[in-house]
């Protein structure tokens, strides 16, 4: 009487979770992913709903991970956290995942986590922010380079050629805002002056103003711009107008060709760190990460027909990791594929060489990024 | 005799607290029990709603910059002043309700599309608060919430906040249909079918209008920190545009003027994205299309026009 009650009122939500169960036998894997698949985070989720998709098929179509095949199980949070925390608790209630590789941003991100680390679930993310992995959770990692690396790099190259006196004129968005705090977290420790700082709004069209105020300040000597999208294009095209003579520095998060497009001419000799996709034909052959940067864009690009970005690298990355800690694990067992994964060694990614401790959840160094410029309409490796 | 019943504001009420009771046992894990207690958060701030919209007849489409003041109280309140978080919470509601009561006072003499322009920007002020006072807000990714300590009890989980919100919804219903047989409710429909005429009648226009808009800012704000608290973290996103017009929606599409209606609307607004995830890549066309249907065939809302349809309500 009871069991006949209970399964009978929700039945009609239980349509949803049945329909995409259904097609999995009991052997399957489950793996869990929540991506911001639509909304105005869709540039992120939408390559990693790809990549999951061709890669988990092609791991599949040749026999699987461990004998077993993986059902891989995505849902669209469209950039909503509060939508996020509902399908996260979805994946791990009702579909029973043995992993998740989630989070499209920052703040779906943080929303699943606490589920995951409740349920003792390994979770493996997509966010930007360094909050995601430090302090470290036990069951918690994270494939994407962090916004301070991105500061640490750009502050390393100024140091190498000497400048030290900079401007910071940053976005208001998420990214630029993130960036811009973990910036002066660590601008000391390269020796770094900001002298002055300026910020423009997400739909700003003109940020002549600001920066007539950084080249009105004396003593400057480089521009760092962190920022998202539109922004840094039109800031690289009015500093080109203002006729600013000390370098720019970009952040990572304008390494797609659209920037190039988008600021034309004007991009010319800007510097940026970004990760060695971006530049995956252009490494010199004994490169260690050659191999995986010019395969997954192959197949990336062949497959979807559109430019490879460094976002879907990301899940990429995430894929793998996990499906080496439970070939290594010998199983999908929660718990150990979560120590198979915090004992992830020279794992060679998109992102760079992986070597994951129990105090980094990330497991990245600097040189996972590379210091480029922009020569020609063209990324070139600086240095 | 149906007809009678339904004709109460109190039979929602009891319907509803008998619901409320009995669903738990009927959920199967802690995933439903979590839907339920989302359909009870956004259900609150629709009741609230209607009052205003269906029942005073004044457009809002910024009262996610509500939602926005009870979710950042909850969040600030104990991170940067000490506050208690159920403290933060009253003192949420109460500030949502200053709030209102100053930015109504000017903006509900307007009327129409004009009066539903100002509440989108105050909406939108709201958001951008919260999107660039990153010192105190944690900006466009947000800040964690603590958790709600009850006599030394730690509140989370599905469980505790299915209740927490299920008990606070059957209030806010019992609540709206205490003012809705009041005096102030008849004032407030008339208002609704003619300003001029309730004006002529001797109904104080403007001190009508700023009750409803105070009270529905209070039922927002309410929900708003209870959301926060239930998932622990907080984002500018709490009180975006979007969530504004997700309120109206759900007002709109389970039946305005329908406390009842307020409730289906939001329980149908959160259950679609669960259900639909089985048209994939098409889920949005499928949300769009379900709403297109509900708006042609039953224009007054699902709740009314099915009361009518069974004969238990006059027209």
């Amino acid at each position: 009487m009871t069991t006949h009650l209970r399964n009978s009122l929700p039945k009609l939500l239980a349509a949803a979770a049945f329909i995409v169960a259904a097609s999995a036998a009991h052997a399957d894997i489950k793996i869990g992913a929540v991506l911001s698949v639509t909304g105005p985070a869709s540039f992120l989720g939408d390559p990693e709903k790809k990549t999951l998709e061709m890669y988990v098929a092609d791991i599949n179509a040749k026999g699987g991970v461990n004998g077993q095949k993986i059902n891989l199980i995505i849902y669209d949070d469209a950039g909503n956290p509060n939508q996020a925390r509902t399908f996260g608790t979805r994946l791990i209630e009702q579909d029973g995942v043995d992993a998740l590789l989630a989070g499209s941003t920052t703040a779906t991100s943080m929303a699943i986590i606490p589920l995951a680390e409740e349920a003792k679930v390994p979770f493996i993310n997509f966010a930007g922010a360094v909050q995601a992995v430090f302090p470290a959770k036990p069951y918690i990692f994270k494939t994407p380079h962090t916004d301070l690396m991105a500061c640490e790099k750009i502050f390393e190259d100024l140091k190498k050629r000497g400048l030290t006196k900079i401007a910071m004129i940053s976005g208001k968005d998420a990214f630029g805002a993130s960036m811009q705090q973990q910036c002066m977290t660590v601008n000391a420790k390269y020796g770094i002056d900001v002298l002055h700082q300026e910020t423009y709004g997400p739909g700003d069209t003109d940020m002549t103003p600001q920066l007539t105020n950084i080249k009105g300040t004396a003593g400057i000597q480089a521009v760092v711009n962190p920022g998202f999208g539109q922004g840094p294009a039109i800031v690289t095209r009015n500093y080109k107008q203002l006729d600013i003579k000390v370098p720019l520095y970009e952040s990572h998060g304008v390494g797609s060709k659209q920037y190039i497009d988008l600021a034309g001419a004007a991009a010319d000799g800007v510097r940026l760190p970004a990760a060695a996709l971006l530049v995956a034909d252009k490494l010199p052959a004994n490169d260690p990460q050659k191999k995986v940067v010019v395969d997954y864009k192959t197949t990336y690009e062949k497959n979807t027909g559109q430019p490879v970005s460094t976002f879907g690298g990301h899940a990429y990355d995430g894929l793998m990791i996990l499906v080496d800690a439970m070939k290594r694990a010998k199983s999908a067992d929660k718990a150990k594929v979560r120590d198979a994964i915090e004992a992830t060694k020279n794992f060679m990614g998109t992102g760079g060489v992986v070597n994951m401790s129990a105090t980094d959840h990330l497991g990245l160094d600097l040189s996972a990024f590379r210091m480029l410029e922009i020569k020609n309409g063209d990324w070139t490796l600086a240095n | 005799m149906m007809r009678r019943f339904f004709d109460s504001p109190y039979a929602v009420v009891l319907v509803l607290a008998i619901v409320v009771a009995v669903l738990p046992l009927l959920l199967p894990s802690l995933f439903y029990l979590r839907v339920a207690a989302l359909i009870c958060i956004f259900a609150l701030v629709v009741v609230g709603l209607n009052l205003l919209i269906g029942f005073a007849g004044q457009v809002s489409l910024g009262h996610a910059g509500f939602f926005g003041i009870g979710a950042y109280a909850v969040a600030i309140g104990p991170t940067h002043l000490g506050i208690p978080p159920w403290l933060a919470l009253i003192l949420g509601a109460i500030a949502a309700g200053v709030v209102a009561f100053l930015v109504g006072r000017p903006i509900l003499r307007l009327r129409g599309h004009y009066l539903a322009v100002a509440t989108l920007g105050m909406g939108l002020l709201f958001a951008m608060v919260f999107a660039n006072e990153s010192a105190w807000t944690g900006g466009p990714d947000g800040m964690p919430v603590p958790r709600l300590v009850l006599f030394g009890w730690r509140m989370s989980g599905p469980w505790t906040w299915y209740w927490i919100a299920g008990v606070t919804l059957v209030i806010g219903a019992w609540i709206a249909a205490n003012v809705i047989a009041s005096p102030t409710g008849r004032a407030l429909r008339a208002i609704h079918d003619s300003e001029t005429a309730a004006q002529v009648l001797g109904i104080d226009v403007a001190r009508y209008k700023l009750i409803a808009f105070v009270l529905s800012a209070v039922y927002a704000a309410v929900a708003g920190a209870y959301l926060a608290m239930f998932d622990g973290l907080v984002t500018p996103e709490a009180s975006g545009f979007l969530r504004s017009i997700e309120f109206v929606t759900m007002a709109v599409l389970g039946g305005l003027g329908s406390t009842l209606g307020g409730i289906v609307g939001a329980a149908l607004l959160v259950l679609l994205p669960q259900l639909l995830t089985v048209f994939h890549d098409y889920e949005h066309i499928a949300l769009g299309l379900v709403m297109i249907v509900v708006m042609i065939f039953v224009p007054a809302g699902i709740v009314p026009s099915l009361a009518n349809l069974l004969g238990w309500r006059k027209s």
